[in-house]
């Protein structure tokens, strides 16, 4: 069968217009919200992301926003840890915090029926948390036992011993948690500070998808999200370049399998190539059973059972990265085959084949992120943040379609350069 | 076709108002579930086949998960890659999945491409070709996922051996993946003996979620898996039932590696498929009260009012063929001893034995559970999970449809009830810690 053709016929067949879909609803106020309305199923979901994250913690006190984060839903106004927490479960209200290196973030599902209390419970937690002592204590308690778990787990001690290593005294470099001792010391002054710095309406970017009409939204984004201090606290951080790219640290742990990180600096998510470079990463990692290392390292060598890249477009420090588990004995020959791989993609791209595959995947599966509330909600909000316009989704699958070899092979140039890595292995490998 | 072998029941309504749930069964004793969703033009594609790590051979263990692995490696038709290509050129995501009484295989991919995902599912269930070649590398990723999952993870390895002492006869105390020394055993032979027995049209269920209609899938359904004649009968699933055992069991895991104990209480109990009517419904909204979440009686006595612990609650596996797990667990706080949290617990559950659910109590673990299976109807490939894993452990569609009105029913009566299988006389404990001397 001609591939290319095939292409063609996948990028028409997903040409449907989502952007009528996709309305910007503005309130009086002047917060902007994206909504996605439909009535098939009548709930609600709400995606948000603050600019920001965890990257904003201070030298020396990292771990506050995602403290905050978790304290959020801990009592509130009139209610209590307690009342706070009966009450979303008395109107079967999803409501939940969460902090990554860039931003913070919530997400709220609701039954349309109840979509008042509901926006009433979010606007409360972002705005009158009471951060009582006991709340306060509870969510530290919680963090502490969590990072003592994870001390041990190898694949969160590769992960930490990466981004540690490769960004140093960066924010980057900082456990997102924090570690035992800085959430030990974190006060109160402290959570009220990052609160008033970091929720904010004007770096707030906002999907609804469900069964809402646009007057009904735009009331309720006032209602939440006004009383939020109209200017954002945020730091800038320095643009940051991986370091020790090129080396291999081992850490020891007593296990039979060795985790293993890899990664190097990757490209912005505005970079022109970027799009090229989803395509080229998918070639050598992508989540399925045709990507080069699955190939190479599972299938013909049985060396593990996971193993996969990634692009991670940080604000701050664009990355790509990937990971595989290998028991100890073999571990060197597992990075040996990845590194070969990442080496041979930078020195001469993928070819043809690999690239309609590649692009005929990426084009035909978008759908496939798009097909629950919350899944659409979540993907709107990032390509929001990223300030791709609503008419992204219609225009995605043209960009993936318009990836030529050429650029598909300079691209993986850029992206893998002379193959170098950040290689970290937690484990009792042989022979490293 | 010249013989229409679709015997259509009854139409379904579910949750939603307008959505039906299709149900038939095809001459060859294949069953056809359809669940429409059309707010996106993608079907999820799902063939589960009654099967699981509890009917594994005696000494094989691991087998039903082994195949799974297996089913990837082609037929003669469509050798070796060529399914995860064709599902890779269409944009499609695949997978699979073995559980103790399951084992599902699917794709999610445009509509226009279900016909294609059917006959290279339906090729599969007959047509599977191995060589040693394919075998012996597979079985390495086998050894690296129990490796990934299970031995690097003192909590996991600590879960295997509660299983193991809470199942003292029946084969769900064997884990899914399988024991290290038997999967090493494992061969070509042993999976293509079991692909025999097991991957039959009577012995499986289909089910679409999606843009599509049940007429449409009937039609392809007989194109493709209707082809395949039936052997006959479809498996019996007779396992070893569990005797009463009576006595407390303490199972303690000390590694050198746990820098944040635990501790875990399992329970026997009857599954939706063993229950007596109501019965499974009652244990699900008992649990939802005593530990489902922050408002549970756990999360209230002993993370927010002693401060004992930093997190407590628990879960029961209703989906089920045999009698099933029921467990409660808690976190201990700074400087609290697994034996004090462990009497913290007891009289917790005591306690909550003893003063019996507050109206307000039980509305909302009702409301919770049911809100549950309505944000589930969200998403098509949860909608199929849903149906799959109840018919392929004993139950109807009827059930599942009508699950959230006997949730409703639950009287505080039938709550109180429930709670005679919180027996810690016959449970089995677990206590996970750090193990100092090493």
């Amino acid at each position: 069968m001609n591939k290319p053709t095939k292409v063609a016929q996948q990028a028409a067949v997903a040409r449907t217009n989502h952007a009528d879909r996709i309305r910007s609803v503005v309130s009086p106020l002047g917060i902007e919200a994206w909504l996605v309305e439909d009535y098939t199923v009548p709930i609600i979901a709400v995606e948000g992301l603050i600019e920001g994250g965890t990257s904003q913690d201070p030298a020396g006190k990292p771990g506050l926003l995602h403290c905050l984060m978790g304290a959020l839903d801990e009592g509130s106004g009139p209610y209590d840890s307690t009342a706070f927490q009966e009450r979303l479960d008395d109107f079967a209200i999803e409501l939940s915090f969460g902090a990554d290196r860039d931003h913070a973030s919530f997400h709220l599902r609701t039954l349309a029926r109840h979509r008042d209390e509901a926006f009433d419970m979010l606007r409360l937690a972002l705005t009158e948390a009471r951060l009582d002592s006991d709340s306060i204590e509870r969510v530290r308690a919680q963090i502490i036992a969590g990072l003592r778990h994870e001390s041990t787990d190898p694949d969160v001690m590769a992960h930490r011993a990466w981004f540690a290593t490769a960004f140093g005294q960066h924010p980057y470099g900082r456990s997102s948690k924090g570690t035992l001792d800085s959430v030990a010391a974190i006060t109160r002054a402290d959570l009220d500070r990052t609160r008033e710095t970091l929720l904010n309406r004007s770096k707030l970017h906002l999907v609804v998808v469900g069964a809402i009409d646009p007057d009904s939204l735009a009331r309720m984004l006032d209602d939440v999200f006004g009383p939020l201090p109209a200017l954002s606290g945020v730091q800038p951080v320095a643009l940051a370049q991986p370091a020790a790219i090129g080396t291999r640290k081992v850490i020891d742990l007593d296990v039979p399998q060795a985790s293993i990180r890899f990664g190097a600096a990757g490209l912005a998510r505005n970079d022109p190539d970027f799009v090229a470079a989803t395509v080229v990463n998918h070639i050598l990692g992508g989540g399925v059973f045709s990507s080069r290392l699955f190939r190479e390292v599972r299938e013909k060598r049985g060396l593990a059972y996971s193993v996969s890249s990634h692009l991670a477009p940080f604000a701050h420090g664009p990355l790509h990265m990937g990971g595989t588990s290998t028991k100890n004995e073999r571990a060197a020959e597992s990075i040996a085959i990845i590194e070969q791989e990442i080496g041979s993609l930078a020195h001469d791209g993928p070819n043809e084949q690999e690239l309609a595959t590649a692009k005929n995947y990426l084009i035909g599966s978008y759908a496939l992120r798009l097909d629950t509330s919350a899944k659409l909600a979540s993907q709107l909000v990032h390509i929001k943040a990223h300030g791709l316009g609503r008419s992204y989704l219609d225009e995605r699958n043209g960009l993936v379609a318009g990836v030529s070899l050429e650029d598909a092979v300079r691209t993986a140039k850029r992206l893998y350069g002379a193959g170098e890595l950040l290689t970290i292995v937690v484990g009792r490998p042989v022979g490293l | 076709m010249p013989h229409s072998s679709a015997t259509p029941s009854s139409d379904r309504s579910s949750l939603v108002p307008g959505v039906k749930i299709a149900h038939h069964r095809l001459a060859n004793g294949m069953e056809v579930v359809v669940i429409p969703d059309h707010r996106t033009p993608v079907v999820t594609h799902m063939v589960w086949y009654r099967n699981g790590s509890a009917d594994d051979p005696v000494g094989q263990s691991g087998i039903a998960h082994f195949l799974e692995h297996l089913m990837f490696k082609g037929t003669a038709k469509h050798p070796q890659g060529e399914f995860s290509d064709v599902v890779t050129e269409l944009g499609g995501e695949e997978n699979a999945f073995t559980s103790m009484d399951y084992t599902a295989y699917y794709q999610r991919v445009a509509r226009e491409h279900l016909g294609t995902m059917m006959a290279m599912e339906s090729d599969r269930m007959k047509g599977l070709v191995l060589t040693d070649d394919v075998v012996i590398p597979e079985r390495d990723v086998v050894m690296e996922e129990r490796r990934m999952r299970t031995e690097t993870d003192p909590g996991a390895q600590l879960s295997e051996s509660i299983a193991a002492a809470l199942y003292a006869h029946h084969p769900y105390g064997t884990p899914i993946i399988g024991w290290m020394h038997e999967i090493e055993q494992l061969g070509r032979q042993e999976a293509l003996d079991y692909y025999h027995r097991f991957y039959t049209p009577e012995n499986a269920i289909l089910v679409i979620a999606g843009d599509i209609t049940s007429d449409e899938v009937l039609a392809l359904a007989e194109q493709t898996y209707g082809t395949i004649p039936a052997l006959g009968e479809p498996p019996k699933r007779k396992r070893p039932q569990e005797p009463e055992l009576r006595g407390a069991k303490k199972v303690t895991l000390a590694d050198p590696k746990v820098e944040q104990p635990s501790l875990q209480r399992s329970f026997l109990v009857p599954s939706a498929t063993t229950a007596s009517p109501g019965e499974s419904e009652a244990i699900e909204v008992m649990i939802q009260i005593l530990a489902g979440g922050q408002t549970s009686v756990l999360h209230r006595q002993l993370v927010v009012e002693q401060t004992c612990a930093v997190a407590a609650g628990g879960w029961y596996h209703s989906t089920s063929l045999d009698k099933t797990r029921m467990l409660v667990y808690a976190v201990p706080n700074a400087g609290v001893s697994l034996d004090e949290l462990e009497t913290a617990m007891d009289r917790a559950i005591a306690d909550f034995i003893a003063t019996g659910v507050t109206d307000k109590e039980l509305a909302r673990a009702k409301t919770r559970l049911i809100a549950d299976a309505f944000y589930a109807q969200d998403s098509q490939s949860a909608m199929a999970r849903m149906y799959g894993s109840a018919l392929a452990t004993g139950a109807t569609i009827e059930d599942v449809t009508r699950w959230p009105d006997a949730i409703d029913a639950v009287t505080a009566e039938d709550v109180m009830k429930a709670t005679r299988w919180l027996d810690a006389r016959t449970s089995v404990t677990g206590f996970l810690i750090k193990d100092e001397a090493a």
